[in-house]
């Protein structure tokens, strides 16, 4: 796990989290997960589902460590690399709890649906009604056990909430062809009818996106 | 200094049935590869690792060298229980064509009938001949899978080469610390090394044999220039730093006190012309210089992979600036078009390009580690 201060991305954690993503992906088909930490995902879903896992981790020293466990992951930037792959290479292209993290969100989602049919994505929910007390009664920005870092050094520099990111699918075309809030353990939140309750009670939002049939995102 | 060239030596060899069609269009009969394996091929002929040597490296990677008495160059990875564990899979090591310790090369008779060496006259050759007389031995050996191709520097171009050539004959290829092409900066530094050895009054124009001469201080000169390439300015000031090392024999008051990094590049200058052929020197490094894998395919990298299934790792060293790792990101970024099976790490090491041939226990991991996943994915 990427504990190093500094580092870009948030640290990965919790099986539940990736069991969760995991139960998202149908077997035997091929896999890109962006911002792998590890590679427990990609083990996980290679052991359990047979799929073709790979991926991709900005950490030279967990990367190191992955492909030493031989897992198929490289060093590479969401922000940077994602170009370089061909369209539909992928079945799934997977980001978790790394979105807030990238520099051009928008941009990520655009090239993780080009070169893959579906999109996981989850991310940790800034509407969280925790955050939203904080900020309404002491005025500033918001700390908790996801958000832990002060504003001037987080690297999560893009939160966002439930409901921005259903405004952001829609907008860009994408259908939303699964959603959930889950705690911050992972555990799947009950409010799957009700995005405001979800966006009021859900510590993150977990979301499988497809490209809208014919037309691709608006460029 | 003693630079009495080291007696030749009969080579484990096996000579090809089939000729050999060159890059340059000539066609070479009878060619000779000397070759040297490790550990046992397994009765589906599907557990064998090719290792492809460096530039100035031969077939001894693991055991100590008959000629020189010094260990195998790559004995840290490769051997029982190492990373490319011989206890696992059959490693095999063939010394380039080109080469000087008994494959066919410029001190090789020109032909059956004529003991006269080829010399300067041996014709120009290209990695990808290299990696063809390789498929050759390995086609003699029966083997029609190679489970790994591995190799660093020129041994990664080689390595490069085979998965480009023959795709399904690789199922896990190791380009480490290499290039797709050879840059303009490292074409620079071999000139001035051939520069040296054609200078040399005893070269005499290739044909230094003749008169029993070789071009000893050229060939040095070569040696410690490309050796320079190899390490990092930390290494050699960790190493040496400003130390003073005795006095010298030549030169009188200017060259009255020796720096100790003068003295260890003498040492690996003589040394180095004691078993190495000055015509192998210039034949191989023109082989590396015209090395650009992208220029055979339209210029496009990414097309020399196109519909690969082999699965890479590549490695690079962050302190190498002979073989940086941007130019490993370049292959990264080929495969990535092509939706390649690739792993990519670069390792943390201040010792310059000569990392891949020590001990770096984060690269032994890696090696280790991709071999152990490819190993399951083959199923052997």
């Amino acid at each position: 796990m990427a504990k190093v201060p500094g580092v870009r991305y948030v640290a990965k954690n919790m099986r539940v989290d990736l069991e969760l993503i995991a139960s998202m992906v149908a077997p035997g088909t091929r896999v890109l997960d962006i911002g792998c930490g590890d590679g427990a995902l990609i083990e996980h879903l290679f052991r359990t589902k047979g799929c073709d896992a790979r991926g991709i981790e900005i950490d030279m020293a967990v990367v190191t460590r992955a492909v030493a466990h031989g897992l198929p992951v490289m060093q590479g930037d969401a922000d940077t690399d994602l170009s370089h792959y061909p369209d539909h290479a992928f079945d799934y292209v997977i980001l978790s709890r790394t979105l807030q993290a990238v520099e051009q969100p928008r941009e990520v989602l655009r090239q993780m649906l080009r070169i893959g049919t579906r999109a996981i994505v989850s991310f940790p929910n800034f509407g969280h009604w925790s955050l939203r007390w904080q900020l309404l009664v002491t005025g500033r920005m918001p700390m908790t056990k996801t958000w832990a870092r002060m504003w001037y050094e987080t690297p999560n520099i893009h939160p966002c909430t439930i409901r921005d990111f259903f405004v952001l699918c829609q907008a860009e075309g994408y259908s939303v062809e699964q959603w959930l809030a889950a705690d911050e353990a992972g555990r799947r939140a009950p409010w799957r009818r009700w995005p405001m309750l979800a966006n009021l009670f859900g510590e993150q939002g977990l979301f499988l996106l497809r490209r809208s049939s014919g037309e691709g995102p608006p460029h | 200094m003693d630079i009495t060239p080291l007696p030749e030596i009969t080579h484990q060899s096996l000579r090809i049935r089939q000729p050999l069609p060159l890059d340059c269009g000539i066609v070479l009969d009878g060619v000779t590869i000397a070759y040297r394996t490790y550990g046992t091929l397994n009765a589906a002929r599907s557990n064998a690792i090719l290792v492809c040597h460096a530039l100035t490296g031969d077939q001894y990677v693991a055991e100590t060298h008959p000629l020189t008495g010094k260990p195998g160059w790559w004995n840290g990875l490769v051997g029982p229980g190492l990373p490319v564990d011989t206890e696992r899979y059959f490693v095999i090591c063939a010394n380039v064509l080109g080469g000087c310790m008994g494959s066919t090369g410029p001190r090789s008779p020109r032909d059956d009938n004529r003991a006269e060496p080829w010399g300067i006259d041996f014709p120009p050759i290209t990695i990808q001949d290299m990696v063809r007389a390789q498929k050759m031995l390995i086609d003699e050996l029966r083997i029609e899978r190679l489970f790994a191709v591995i190799g660093g520097s020129m041994g990664g171009m080689q390595v490069l080469a085979w998965a480009a050539l023959y795709p399904d004959a690789v199922f896990a290829s190791l380009p480490i610390a290499t290039a797709a092409y050879h840059s303009a900066q490292n074409i620079a530094f071999h000139e001035v090394g051939r520069q040296a050895i054609l200078g040399d009054p005893d070269f005499r124009e290739g044909r230094y044999w003749e008169q029993g001469v070789i071009p000893a201080q050229g060939l040095a000169v070569a040696r410690m220039t490309a050796h320079i390439t190899y390490l990092s300015e930390a290494a050699l000031s960790r190493k040496f730093g400003r130390r003073i090392q005795g006095g010298s024999e030549v030169g009188g008051a200017l060259f009255g006190e020796r720096f100790a990094v003068e003295s260890y590049l003498e040492h690996q200058g003589s040394s180095f012309v004691r078993r190495f052929d000055a015509n192998s020197y210039l034949s191989i490094t023109r082989a590396m210089d015209f090395f650009d894998l992208a220029a055979d395919y339209g210029g496009s990298l990414a097309a020399a992979f196109r519909n690969t299934r082999t699965r890479f790792l590549l490695v690079s060293f962050s302190s190498d600036w002979l073989f940086p790792t941007a130019e490993s990101r370049v292959i990264a970024r080929a495969l990535n078009q092509v939706a390649a099976n690739i792993s990519f790490v670069e390792i943390v090491s201040d010792k310059g390009h000569d990392a891949f041939l020590l001990d770096e226990p984060d690269f032994s991991r890696t090696v280790a580690g991709f071999l152990a996943g490819s190993a399951v994915a083959a199923g052997i």
